[in-house]
């Protein structure tokens, strides 16, 4: 048996990082992430842990200590916010082209500037081009499940990728929840031991990393990272299942809440779920037929599960946490909407920018979402396409 | 060589096999090329501590010769050399193409 403990986000980020017990562990501090290197520092003080901890410059250093760590064999974890990923950036894309499974829980702030420090998803929706996994949490207990999972989908033999855990900054990593931690035991089984076949310490079999490759081959690995990806979906579903079997609580690519039937859908990511989740209840309640799509993996994109549960709803509304200026509307707007292309019957789709900089979204203005597209389901017309929730107009 | 598509390389763009930078000729690359007077030379074997290409060729503690086939012509031999016996001389110089390169 596990055991029931009241941790905020970031301590339970630490607590899964104690229990996943990485070989090498490089970090560099940022609010919000802060407490989760620190807590595990502490572990490392304590001895209740085996992980050599890096105390690096920067989050380029840290990003890079990962690759040659993980590149020779030992499973690697760091984490980060925002400017901090900002300041990796080059390196994730060196991760996932050299094809190394490093884990990462990546607590969810504004990027800079002006300078602030709350959450929302600029981060890691501006590096969703990188070649890493990203997954997306509700709340506490999905930290720490998804952590766990993310070990075992990265490092899966077809998959090969870094993977990217999301929280938001302060609402999940600073709110402290009741979450079910399984045995240290069972964490070590699920997980296994990380088997690098092309280790940069096996002098028997010598290899080299990071080559020059180019106009002749550096498209072909291209292709085998797209490759890769497209098979990252199966993978998912698979540990969310195993995962499942050990905890209760399985784990698909996305969350479908009430959507049986649903003809008003929000599509959301992140802790605003949870909000929505408490309107659809009140909506159903009073007879409206609304629903919730949740996204847990952005990277990859499930493409085809997601229009399936969308395709035969009335009216969407994709709620984003961050903006791609000068595109049609923000990013996770984008990808459903061209989802749903192909499909003769579609739903109309309208977004909303919503959260920027830590700004706080009530069940008020998910109502008035609601609402919104009660009224182009009934006249079938969409009047807005982009909207902004809670901003001073 | 016929070029390998994305399904038979290794992943990550991984080299699995050591020692094969040698198979790259870059000779090719030089615009200046590196003459040793053996008169002036004392074998104090320092311009072969310090090619960064390997291509100073020593047999028996005794400089024997450049290894045009692989030498960039970047000049730190003739640079360090405390005798100035290492003078860079411009490949237009030359019209033989067989000694390095293609
Ligand atoms: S450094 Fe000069 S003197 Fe010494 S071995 Fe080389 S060429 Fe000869
Ligand atoms: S020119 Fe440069 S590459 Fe050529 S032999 Fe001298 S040091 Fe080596």
């Amino acid at each position: 048996m596990g055991k029931i403990l009241g941790l905020t986000g970031d301590e339970v980020a630490a607590e899964a990082m104690r229990q996943i017990n990485p070989d090498v562990l490089p970090a560099y501090p940022i609010t919000p992430q802060t407490e989760i290197v620190q807590k595990f520092s502490q572990f490392v003080a304590d001895g209740l842990v085996s992980t050599e901890m890096v105390r690096v410059e920067s989050e380029h250093s840290a990003m890079s200590a990962c690759i040659g760590a993980s590149a020779s064999g030992a499973r690697a974890m760091t984490a980060t916010s925002a400017n901090g990923l900002a300041l990796m950036w080059e390196i994730c894309y060196i991760a996932a082209s050299y094809r190394l499974p490093i884990v990462m829980p990546l607590v969810n702030r504004a990027l800079s500037g002006p300078i602030n420090i709350h959450c929302d998803h600029s981060d890691s929706m501006g590096a969703r081009d990188s070649g890493w996994i990203q997954l997306y949490s509700e709340n506490c207990q999905e930290v720490y499940d998804n952590l766990i999972q993310a070990i075992r989908i990265a490092e899966s033999e077809e998959v090969l990728l870094p993977a990217m855990v999301t929280l938001d900054g302060f609402i999940i990593s600073h709110a402290m929840e009741r979450v079910e931690i399984l045995e240290d035991e069972e964490v070590k089984r699920f997980i296994g031991e990380y088997r690098n076949p092309h280790s940069l310490l096996d002098i028997n079999n010598p290899v080299t990393y990071g080559p020059l490759d180019l106009y002749d081959y550096y498209f072909e690995h291209k292709r085998q990272q797209i490759e890769a990806m497209e098979k990252v979906g199966k993978v998912i579903e698979k540990v969310g299942k195993e995962f499942g079997e050990i905890s209760g609580r399985s784990y698909d690519l996305m969350e479908r809440y009430q959507l049986e039937g649903a003809d008003l859908v929000i599509v959301a990511a992140g802790s605003t779920a949870g909000t929505v989740k408490t309107v659809v209840n009140q909506l159903r309640e009073k007879g409206v037929k609304a629903g919730l799509l949740k996204i847990r993996a952005f990277r990859p994109f499930p493409t085809e599960e997601i229009v399936q549960v969308l395709k035969n709803a009335e009216a969407v509304a994709v709620l984003d946490r961050s903006v791609s200026f000068g595109a049609q509307g923000g990013p996770l707007f984008l990808e459903i909407r061209s989802a749903l292309f192909e499909e003769k019957k579609r739903p109309p789709v309208v977004n909303y920018i919503y959260g920027l900089g830590g700004r706080d979204i009530g069940i008020e203005e998910i109502e008035t979402v609601y609402k919104n597209l009660e009224r182009i389901a009934d006249s079938k017309k969409t009047e807005e396409l982009v909207g902004y929730l809670g901003l001073r107009e | 060589m016929k070029e390998k598509n994305w399904k038979e390389i290794p992943l990550g763009g991984l080299i699995l096999e050591a020692g094969n930078a040698e198979e790259y000729e870059t000779g090719s690359w030089r615009t200046y090329r590196p003459i040793r007077n053996e008169e002036k030379c004392t074998h104090c074997l320092l311009c072969w501590v310090y090619c960064p290409d390997s291509s100073i060729i020593v047999e028996e503690a005794k400089i024997k010769e450049f290894d045009y086939g692989h030498c960039k012509g970047c000049g730190i031999c003739s640079a360090q050399c405390p005798v100035n016996a290492i003078e860079m001389v411009e490949e237009t110089k030359f019209n033989s193409k067989k000694e390095g390169g293609e």
